[in-house]
């Protein structure tokens, strides 16, 4: 974990609001894994705490972050020019563990869908199975034919105007897409019934959650899930996005509280 | 040149403590900051059993600033003392154990068990409601303020410092009853109550809807108040609020502080501890300031 200035090679749009920034910053690169994320600083002063972004691919001592302008620091960063320095921390997080099954479902919605590419990658390297499920509100989709190297992709759409019209839980029960190993990352609503529905068939749901964070590092405790059990480092029923997270095994989760 | 500096007999190697909250005890950011530079570190605060804290979203940044309502969620004081105080001992820095608590019984049991702990000094933190009178926090009304004080230290083993709420009408006032209650020293200023409304969403931005204001926004407020009661009291007095640099550090000792605690620019560099204590060196020899104790209060 490195508190690092990293330089910017490119910044490209990828549609409406979506930014895809390359940063050389082999401190991070190399030792990071699938489903951490970088905390990224803005400049100005005035706005002093690290955004949260999650890592859409690492190689060769280079970060890709694919990100959504949601306010000032993302703003801020979608308007980086090559050559620009851009400050970060991480890797953060726990990141997937390695999986011994021989076939995984990854499931993305909307701007979740970025963080799932390098799991994607990996997991197709070591030799599984790899089908993608992407949920987008319409056709303008993004990333998609990214994930197609990897193994087959189903698409959604909410108004049906590309791929299965509904969720990405119709589509699964659609295309009959296996259940025992899903790992998804997207909004709470997707995520609380994809992890209901894998449960109830019996497999395992790994979902990957964001949480206002401050610190990001695991001291400040603004950025917990509710837990079904006490966790062994908070001593309450809840635990840290930033560090025992971000990807959580769902059946330790408690949605309802 | 010395940086060394005393808070009620504890001798810090230099004035730079991190602010209760936003520091663990240590543990995270001892991966970026090497803790023996630090005068000191001042623990997050330690309830008798595990706190579950507030809902999320707990944090929110402002311009200048951030909003938090985290809910004093800590392990208990059990974990405390097995697990995250024993981690301080490995560094050469002074330990501040800050405590909360919703009643005097509380703050009674937790203080007593800090009696035969490594702990420095400790820090009670009366921004905390107290359930028996109706959740009005203990630090608003001075009467409670000097009678907890009182209480404490008729029981406590370690000096006892009173971190005073910035959220009062005349903080004077509060300053003298904590006094008056035997404090071995004050601690200012803890967050401004404040709150921010998420105009997409029409609803409140955090869960807990109010929330406390720390960061550069409130640094004028938090050297006004320090140096207030720095007038009005003899104890020594560790100031925060919004310190981010080491002549912002500098500010706080010259309006009356022997120490400072920085706590949100931390979540902005890990390692602006580190930075402040050399930044202060740096100005101490450019001024040809010989002892840091000259330069304390020498604004009146």
């Amino acid at each position: 974990m490195d508190y690092v200035k990293g330089t910017v090679i490119s910044v490209q749009t990828l549609g409406t609001g979506i930014y895809d920034l390359l940063i050389r910053v082999p401190e991070i690169a190399d030792s990071c894994k699938p489903g951490q994320f970088v905390g990224v600083y803005c400049e100005d002063g005035a706005h002093l705490l690290p955004r949260p972004i999650s890592i859409c691919e690492s190689m060769m001592g280079t970060l890709r972050l694919v990100f959504r302008i949601a306010g000032f620091g993302t703003k801020e960063f979608s308007q980086k020019k090559p050559g620009d320095t851009i400050t970060l921390i991480g890797p953060l997080g726990n990141g997937y563990s390695d999986f011994s099954e021989k076939e995984i479902t990854i499931v993305g919605g909307g701007i979740g869908i970025p963080p799932m590419l390098y799991l994607a990658r990996k997991c197709s390297e070591s030799g599984m199975k790899v089908t993608s499920v992407l949920g987008f509100r319409d056709k303008n989709t993004f990333l998609d034919d990214a994930f197609g190297v990897y193994g087959d992709v189903v698409i959604a759409t909410d108004d049906g105007s590309l791929g299965v019209c509904g969720t990405v839980v119709d589509a699964i029960k659609q295309k009959n897409i296996g259940t025992s190993l899903v790992c998804a990352c997207g909004p709470m609503p997707m995520l609380r019934g994809l992890s209901s529905y894998v449960e109830g068939e019996g497999g395992r749901c790994y979902v990957s959650l964001e949480e206002r964070m401050a610190c990001g590092i695991g001291a400040c405790l603004g950025c917990i899930v509710k837990t079904r059990e006490i966790d062994a480092h908070s001593h309450v029923k809840n635990a840290r996005i930033c560090t025992e997270g971000p990807v959580f095994d769902s059946s330790v989760l408690d949605f309802n509280r | 040149m010395n940086t060394e500096v005393k808070l009620a007999g504890v001798t810090l190697k230099n004035p730079v403590l991190t602010a209760s909250g936003t520091f663990g005890s240590g543990m995270e950011f001892s991966r970026f900051t090497d803790l023996n530079l630090l005068g000191g570190v001042v623990t997050k605060g330690v309830s008798v059993v595990p706190w579950e804290g507030n809902p999320t979203p707990r944090v929110m940044e402002t311009t200048g600033g951030m909003l938090n309502a985290i809910g004093l969620q800590n392990p208990g004081l059990d974990v405390f003392l097995e697990r995250d105080l024993p981690f301080l001992q490995n560094f050469n820095t002074r330990k501040i154990v800050n405590v909360c608590g919703h009643s005097t019984e509380e703050y009674v049991a937790a203080v007593e068990r800090l009696n035969d702990s490594i702990a420095d000094i400790l820090e009670i933190n009366i921004s905390c409601p107290n359930v028996k009178a109706g959740g009005i926090t203990f630090g608003t009304d001075p009467v409670m303020v000097e009678k907890i004080t009182a209480t404490l230290k008729g029981i406590s083993k370690k000096p006892v410092f009173m971190k005073l709420s910035p959220n009062v009408t005349d903080i004077t006032e509060i300053a003298k009853a904590a006094e008056a209650g035997g404090a071995d020293g004050i601690s200012l200023i803890n967050t401004l109550l404040g709150m921010k409304i998420d105009i997409n969403r029409r609803s409140f931005a955090l869960a807990n809807k109010t929330g406390g204001l720390s960061g550069p926004a409130i640094k004028p407020v938090a050297v006004r108040m320090v140096y207030q009661v720095a007038q009005t009291v003899k104890v020594p007095i560790i100031g925060m609020g919004g310190i981010a640099t080491s002549e912002d550090a500098i500010e706080f000792l010259m309006a009356g502080a022997s120490a400072v605690s920085v706590g949100t620019a931390n979540f902005h560099n890990p390692k602006v501890t580190a930075d402040i204590v050399a930044g202060i060196e740096t100005f101490m020899r450019r001024k040809n300031i010989e002892d840091i104790n000259d330069i304390i209060g020498c604004v009146k």
